[in-house]
């Protein structure tokens, strides 16, 4: 699973803020690195639903809500990214779930 | 139902209609809206996008945007019409006026937080701050 993980960020530019502690079996890579939202950097207020460009960077290519223990978005504007996602598929403008 | 609401209203049409039909279909929504006491503040014609999945057996649409001020009645009114539409594959309504004041609410606190920062005791208060706006740049 956390294979799995690792080569689908990196393809989304998720790689830096990935945390490393705690992979049992996978040797001592301890390179934790602190994980900043990019929405407070760029002080977002509202996330738009039809910017599908951004959300699609934050639904790997299952099409499932990346979880911020890996985006490192904060609690707040996680809560408004998933509400857009869940706006744009329902228009089709991003699938429900895509293999 | 009297206070004044903001909504964005989307809506997907059939790929295989024209541009005469297109325009046809967003002026009668329009003219719903008006008809109901709304009005509309922007409209925009998305075009022809691919679509993320099949919506009857369609795989692209025609994508319009409208926004809308009113009392939700013309909201009801006009769902209620594309629904028995056929030619509408998709459509959505979505309330942002609350959206809107939270986000305002939110860059006024951080325009207040921004003020109080540069006014007192200058220089000294604001030499740290210039390191966190270095790293958000």
């Amino acid at each position: 699973m956390s294979t799995n993980f690792d080569e689908r960020d990196s393809a989304y530019g998720f790689e830096r803020e990935y945390e490393r502690a705690g992979m049992p079996g996978r040797g001592p890579r301890r390179m934790q690195r602190r994980k900043i939202c990019r929405f407070c950097i760029d002080k977002v207020d509202y996330i738009d639903f039809k910017d599908v460009k951004l959300l699609q960077s934050y639904t790997p290519e299952r099409g499932k809500i990346l979880p911020r223990r890996i985006s490192g978005v904060c609690a707040a504007h996680q809560r408004m990214l998933a509400e857009a996602i869940k706006r744009a598929r329902n228009i089709a403008f991003l699938p429900y779930a895509a293999d | 139902m009297a206070e004044k609401r903001t909504y964005e209203v989307i809506f997907i049409i059939d790929p295989d209609a024209d541009d005469a039909e297109v325009m046809r279909l967003t002026e009668t929504t329009q003219k719903i809206i008006t008809d109901q006491g709304g009005s509309i503040t922007k409209t925009e014609m998305m075009g022809k996008r691919q679509l993320a999945y099949e919506l009857s057996h369609k795989r692209d649409g025609i994508y319009v945007l409208l926004e809308v001020d009113g009392s939700g009645a013309e909201i009801a009114e006009l769902e209620r019409r594309m629904r028995v539409n056929d030619r509408i594959l998709r459509y959505m309504t979505i309330r942002v006026d609350e959206d809107r004041r939270r986000a305002q609410k939110l860059k006024d606190r951080r325009a207040r937080k921004a003020e109080r920062r540069t006014k007192p005791g200058k220089a000294q208060v604001a030499e740290p701050e210039t390191d966190a706006e270095a790293e958000a740049a």
